[in-house]
C-alpha cells in the first residue's frame, strides 16, 4: 500500500479503480499511396468527424460549464476549416503521394512551429491548439473512440491535472472519483467534482503518478485529502465504513426537507443559497433552499458579446424573482475585475488585479453601466421579494454614492410612472477589511451586511486566493477574519439591521456554531450544502 | 479598392475567436477580398491561422483592404465589427 496526501476538494469516500486518463497520440507512419483523391476524402471524413466531436463538446460545456471555456471549442471548429491548414494537408497528399495521416501530422507539425516561434505567448500557446485539433483529426482518422474514453464504470479518474476539455468530455457516470497530481482548488476538477458531489483530491504530487497504473485499486478520501493505492486490507475496511456511514449522513439529510433551520433553543436562522444564474434555480428547490442569498448577476455579461440591454437583465431578474414564488431573491451587482474577464468592458491589464478596477469600483467609474442594471433590478422588483446588495464597499462615501444613483433611478421611474417595489433590501457585501472594521459607520446606511469570507480572508491575510503556491498560508479559520465578521455582526445588530454569510465559510459547519453565537441570521451557501447547514443548525443549543 | 486603418483596442490583440467571427463575416461578402496588413506582412480575412500568425497585439494598427464586390457594405460592415470586437 503506498499514501499520498494532498487536499480533499469535496468531501465523501470512494473506493475503486484507477484509470489512469490517457492522452491519446495516435502514432503515425509514412505510407505511399496511389489514390490521392481517396486519401483527400478520408481527410474529409474525418473532419467532418472531428467536428461533430467538437460541436458536442462545445455544447457540454457551454451546459456545464458555461460559455467562456465552451468558446475555446468553437475555435477549434474555426481553425479546422482553415483554408491553409487544409491545402497544406491536401497539397501534400497530392504532390508527394502520402497517406492522409502522415499529411496531417506533418501539418500539425509545421503550423505548430510556426505559433511556437512569434513572440508573444498568447500566440505561443495557441500550438497547443493546432495539436489539439491535429490529434483530433488523427483519431478520427484511425477511427479511435473519443479520447477519454475509461476503462470501464465506476472508475477513479487519475490524472496529473485536467483540462477543462478534458473534464467536459468525460463521461461522468462512470466517474467515482478523481485524483490528480497537480492544480488547485479552483480548478476545473475541483469545481466540477463539487458540482458533481464526488470525492476529489488534488495536488498529490509527482510521485503519485509514477505510482499508478489502470487497474490499481484505490481509496480516495475527499475529506482528509488521502489517496491509498494498493490498500490493506484494514485501510479498505476502515474507509468502507466511513463510505458507508458518509452516504448514510447524507440519505438522512435528504430527510430533513421541509424542516425548519431551528436551534434547540428555538432561534431561527435563513439557510439560502449562493447561485451563478438561472439554470441553479431547480438545485435550490432540489435542496429546499430558504431563498437565495447570492445571485451572481456576472453571468449576464460573462454570456454576452456586449452589454446587456436593461430589457434582456430586467427579463432575466423577473424570471428568478417569479421563479422563486415570493421568497427572497438578493442579486449582487455585477462583480466583473481584472480577473473575470469580459473583453467589452476594455479593461486595463493589471499588476494587482484582486485589487484593482472591479466590482463597485467599474460602477461608480462607470455610471451609464451600473444605471443600466439598477433600472432593470428596481423594475423587476414588483414581480417578487427583492434584495440588492453591492460588492467591495471599503468606505462610507461609496454607500451614499450609490444610495444616489438608487434614488434618481426611482425619480426616473416615477417620472414615467413606472411600477418598482417600496420595500427592495439594499444591502453590501462585508468583504474588505476596512469594511468590517467600520461596520458601525455603514450599518445605518444600508438594510444588511452580507460577509463574503473568500475575498475577506484573502485581503486580511494577504493571500491571493488564485495562487495555489500559497494554499498553505491560507488559514480560512483565521481568527482575524473570524474577529472582524463578529464585529460586523455586533454593527449589524446594534443598528437593528440583520447580516448573513454568503462566502465559502458559511457552509463550513465546524464554523456554525461560532457563527450563531455571533448572531449571524442568515448562512447562503452552495444549494447541496443546505441540508448540511441545517442537520447542524438542528444540533445547536445556544442557551447552553 | 477601399481600405482603412484600425487600431486594436482588445488586450489579447487579434486573438483566435474574435479572429475566427472576423473570418466569418468577410466571407459574407461575394466576390470581396478582405486583407489585412502588418508591417509588410498581410493575410486574408478569411485565413484563420494567417491571420493569428500576423501577431496583431493591443494598440498595433493594422490596414485593412477591401477589393471587389460591394465595397461600401463590406468595408462598413468590417469596420463596424472591429469597432465592436478589436
Amino acid at each position: 500500500m503506498i499514501k499520498y496526501t494532498g487536499k480533499g476538494v469535496y468531501g465523501a469516500v470512494a473506493i475503486g479503480k484507477v484509470s489512469v486518463f490517457k492522452r491519446q497520440t495516435a502514432s503515425v507512419e509514412k505510407v505511399r499511396i496511389t489514390d490521392p483523391e481517396a486519401e483527400k476524402a478520408r481527410v474529409t471524413a474525418a473532419k467532418e468527424k472531428a467536428t461533430e466531436q467538437l460541436q458536442a463538446i462545445y455544447e457540454k460545456a457551454l451546459a456545464e460549464v458555461g460559455e467562456e471555456e465552451a468558446a475555446i471549442f468553437e475555435v477549434h471548429m474555426m481553425m479546422l476549416e482553415d483554408e491553409d491548414y487544409n491545402d497544406a494537408i491536401n497539397d501534400m497528399i497530392d504532390s508527394e503521394l502520402v497517406n492522409a495521416e502522415f499529411a496531417v501530422a506533418s501539418a500539425r507539425d509545421t503550423f505548430a512551429a510556426q505559433f511556437s516561434a512569434m513572440d508573444d505567448s498568447y500566440f505561443q500557446a495557441r500550438a497547443a491548439d493546432i495539436k489539439d485539433i491535429s490529434d483530433r483529426l488523427l483519431n478520427c482518422l484511425a477511427d479511435n473512440g473519443a479520447s477519454s474514453e475509461l476503462a470501464g464504470d465506476k472508475m477513479v479518474v487519475c490524472s496529473d491535472d485536467l483540462a477543462p476539455s478534458e473534464t467536459v468530455s468525460l463521461d461522468k457516470s462512470k466517474v467515482l472519483a478523481f485524483a490528480t497530481a497537480y492544480g488547485s482548488s479552483n480548478s476545473h476538477t475541483a469545481i466540477l467534482a463539487r458540482n458533481m458531489n464526488i470525492p476529489a483530491v488534488i495536488g498529490l504530487g509527482k510521485e503519485f503518478l509514477e505510482g499508478i497504473a489502470d487497474g490499481h485499486k484505490i481509496c480516495v478520501d475527499g475529506y482528509t485529502g488521502e489517496v491509498f493505492v494498493n490498500p490493506d486490507e484494514d485501510t479498505v475496511a476502515r474507509l468502507t465504513k466511513k463510505r458507508d456511514e458518509d452516504l448514510e449522513k447524507k440519505n438522512r439529510l435528504k430527510e430533513l426537507i421541509g424542516k425548519d433551520n431551528v436551534t434547540i433553543d428555538g432561534t431561527k436562522i435563513n439557510v439560502f443559497c449562493n447561485i451563478g444564474g438561472p439554470k441553479d434555480i431547480p438545485l435550490v428547490n432540489e435542496n429546499d433552499g430558504g431563498g437565495i442569498g447570492l445571485f451572481r448577476s456576472e453571468f449576464l455579461y460573462l454570456e454576452n458579446s456586449d452589454f446587456p440591454s436593461e430589457e434582456q437583465q430586467f427579463e432575466a431578474y423577473k424570471n428568478v424573482l417569479e421563479s422563486m414564488k415570493g421568497k427572497k431573491v438578493i442579486i449582487r451587482t455585477l462583480d466583473i475585475g481584472a480577473d473575470k474577464k469580459v473583453d467589452y468592458f476594455n479593461l486595463d491589464d493589471e499588476e494587482n488585479p484582486a485589487m484593482g478596477v472591479r466590482a463597485i469600483r467599474i460602477c461608480l467609474t462607470r455610471p451609464e453601466i451600473f444605471k443600466t442594471q439598477l433600472r432593470a433590478l428596481f423594475r423587476a422588483s414588483v414581480y417578487g421579494d427583492l434584495g440588492i446588495m453591492f460588492p467591495m464597499i471599503t468606505s462610507e462615501s461609496e454607500i451614499s454614492e450609490i444610495m444616489g444613483f438608487c434614488d434618481i433611478i426611482k425619480a426616473e421611474l416615477d417620472t414615467h410612472g413606472i411600477p418598482y417595489a417600496d420595500n427592495i433590501e439594499l444591502g453590501i457585501m462585508i468583504e474588505t477589511p476596512a469594511a468590517a472594521v467600520i461596520s458601525d459607520k455603514l450599518a445605518p446606511m444600508v438594510d444588511f451586511f452580507s460577509v463574503g469570507t473568500n475575498d475577506l480572508t484573502q485581503y486580511t491575510l494577504a493571500c491571493d486566493r488564485q495562487n495555489p503556491k500559497i494554499e498553505r498560508f491560507v488559514d480560512t479559520h483565521h481568527e482575524a477574519v473570524l474577529r472582524l465578521i463578529e464585529m460586523a455582526a455586533k454593527a449589524a445588530h446594534d443598528n437593528g439591521k440583520w447580516i448573513g454569510i454568503c462566502g465559502e465559510l458559511g457552509a463550513d459547519t465546524s464554523l456554525t456554531e461560532r457563527f450563531l453565537r455571533m448572531g449571524i441570521n442568515e448562512l447562503s451557501v452552495s444549494p447541496p450544502s443546505v441540508l448540511k447547514v441545517r442537520d447542524k443548525v438542528r444540533s445547536i443549543d445556544l442557551s447552553k | 479598392m477601399k481600405q482603412f486603418e484600425y487600431t486594436i483596442k482588445d488586450p489579447v490583440g487579434i486573438h483566435a475567436r474574435p479572429a475566427g467571427l472576423l473570418g466569418k463575416k468577410a466571407k459574407e461578402f461575394e466576390g470581396t477580398v478582405v486583407t489585412i496588413e502588418k508591417g509588410d506582412k498581410s493575410a486574408a480575412a478569411t485565413k484563420l491561422m494567417a491571420l493569428m500568425g500576423l501577431g496583431v497585439k493591443c494598440g498595433d494598427t493594422v490596414t485593412i483592404k477591401i477589393e471587389g464586390g460591394d465595397e461600401d457594405a463590406a468595408a462598413a460592415a468590417i469596420e463596424a465589427f472591429l469597432n465592436e470586437n478589436l
